[in-house]
């Protein structure tokens, strides 16, 4: 498996707090990593420094061997918290054509081609029958499908996805979960979450962050290691499948 | 109504203003757009303001009144853009900053050019009737390069109004186009200023774009139906104008207003009605 994202000695401190410190992580082609970490561990910021949104303070990250600059038009990303208003004027499917912005021509409107990407990506998600709504319309869960297929859109070979589910009902949790795992045959997924128990079921490796990597096990989670992150004994959820 | 009509088979200067109706009607519709999504109408003031320092310096310098305003537009747009992609805590500072020294600056050139009073008038409240043919060329190409690259660059500025980090994520140069926005409502703002003057253009820059933003859901549209809005209002502003003798300026921003009230009232009462049949 070759490397696909390298992160060497980073730390990085926002106005002199530091937020993650000496972290070495190597993710592989085709791998479906979870980070977990508890609030203000520095999940987020270390998925912001792999796309190149926040620059290290120091060491050095790769991204497909190029500066995260250059290697993040491969990324798919998917945020927490949408960064616009739901107010704004625009439907389901010109959100998810944005995914194909640095992939098709640069000038005039979309191509056929494009809008055929849009539509396929929001099958795979399951919500193309509402490509034209408006997105103020939409639930918790139809826009985090829709974020998923704008991701998507760009055909990229990394998915980065942050909290993908915290807004949303379990049901739509596991679907979105079991899509993801599908995707993993040609991907490398990235996914943020705090719900522990639930993604060990889904990924092949978990790096718990809390200001440094405190492990990255392939094998599930003890309560020992949950422990030594959170500082106390967290309840693990069962989920069945 | 019908006096309007004949004076304006007999008067180019109606024929001329009636023109200048159209044309700014189409920057208008199309930038507006932006500005009222964007929601940078208190950016777009700061712009219209720092024009009369270039208008004013012109002026003195007995050069084109027109070509100062396009000047000083751009300057201040390039800077107000900076502002606001690297200062962004002082934003509202700033703007406010732009907008006051720029008229200051305005005032003081045009008091020390002799016979300034009449002129002073016209620029802060528009005179659609005195728009002259070479306006009117101006007006016209300024129309063509909004449209043109509106066109060409049409993914990439929806992608900086919708989304600017995702945008980024997607290797658009964001401050390249938030600065080309910026320049382009410089330029609308300074079409605008043509009709109803400085003070009043915000007003018909926002006014048919939220009017549209009420019964439309995509951008495309809005642009559409708010350049149709304005067109409506300015030349039913200058029809109710002409014949009592009213400023055109004042009458056209009026009338869109009322338009405005009326957009809101019409579409909060269309939601009740929806709310209504789906009810029942």
């Amino acid at each position: 498996m070759n490397p696909i994202i390298e992160i060497d000695n980073v730390s990085f401190s926002y106005s002199h707090i530091p937020v993650v410190r000496d972290i070495n992580l190597v993710i592989h082609e085709g791998e479906f990593l979870g980070v977990i970490g508890p609030n203000a561990g520095g999940k987020s910021t270390l998925l912001k420094l792999i796309l190149g949104l926040l620059r290290p303070d120091a060491g050095k990250i790769t991204v497909l061997g190029k500066s995260p600059d250059k290697g993040r038009s491969r990324i798919g990303y998917v945020p927490q918290y949408p960064a616009f208003s739901r107010d704004f004027p625009i439907n389901v499917r010109d959100v998810v054509l944005l995914g194909r912005l640095g992939e098709t021509r640069w000038y005039g409107g979309y191509t056929q081609e494009d809008r055929d990407i849009a539509m396929n990506a929001l099958k795979a998600v399951e919500i193309d029958s509402i490509w034209n709504q408006s997105i103020d319309s939409l639930s918790g869960g139809q826009l985090q499908r829709m974020l998923i297929a704008r991701a998507l859109a760009s055909k990229p070979d990394i998915l980065i996805l942050d909290e993908p589910t915290a807004n949303i009902d379990v049901r739509a949790e596991e679907d979105i979960f079991a899509l993801l795992k599908q995707y993993n045959d040609h991907m490398t997924i990235i996914v943020v979450s705090h719900d522990i128990g639930f993604i060990s079921g889904y990924v092949n490796r978990v790096a718990c962050l809390n200001q440094t990597l405190l492990c990255h096990t392939t094998s599930e989670i003890s309560g020992k290691t949950i422990e030594e992150l959170y500082g106390a004994p967290v309840r693990m959820i069962q989920h069945i499948h | 109504m019908t006096e309007f009509l004949s004076a304006l088979a007999n008067y180019t200067f109606l024929q001329h203003a009636l023109l200048a109706c159209i044309l700014s009607s189409i920057g208008c519709g199309i930038i507006g757009t932006y500005v009222v999504v964007k929601r940078i109408g208190f950016l777009a003031g700061g712009i219209a303001h720092t024009v009369l320092a270039g208008m004013g310096i012109a002026y003195f310098m007995e050069g084109s009144p027109l070509l100062g305003a396009v000047i000083a537009a751009l300057f201040a747009a390039v800077f107000i853009s900076f502002i606001k992609l690297r200062w962004k805590q002082q934003e509202d500072i700033l703007v406010a900053a732009f907008w006051s020294v720029g008229m200051a600056i305005g005032i003081l050139f045009i008091s020390k050019t002799p016979g300034y009073s009449v002129d002073l008038m016209s620029f802060l409240f528009g005179n659609i009737l005195l728009v002259s043919k070479s306006d009117l060329i101006l007006m016209m190409m300024l129309d063509i390069i909004t449209v043109g690259i509106v066109f060409l660059f049409y993914k990439q500025f929806m992608a900086a109004v919708f989304d600017e980090e995702f945008a980024r994520l997607r290797g658009i140069r964001i401050e390249i186009y938030y600065t080309l926005l910026m320049c382009m409502v410089a330029l609308t703002v300074v079409l605008l200023i043509q009709i109803v003057g400085l003070i009043l253009v915000i007003a018909l820059l926002i006014f048919p774009a939220a009017c549209a933003a009420q019964f439309f859901h995509s951008i495309f549209k809005m642009m559409l139906a708010a350049t149709a809005i304005c067109l409506l209002a300015t030349m039913s502003g200058l029809a109710i104008a002409y014949q009592p003798d009213l400023p055109a300026g004042a009458t056209i921003i009026v009338t869109a207003g009322v338009f405005y009230a009326v957009a809101i009232a019409s579409s909060r009462l269309l939601k009740q009605l929806q709310k209504k049949s789906v009810a029942n």
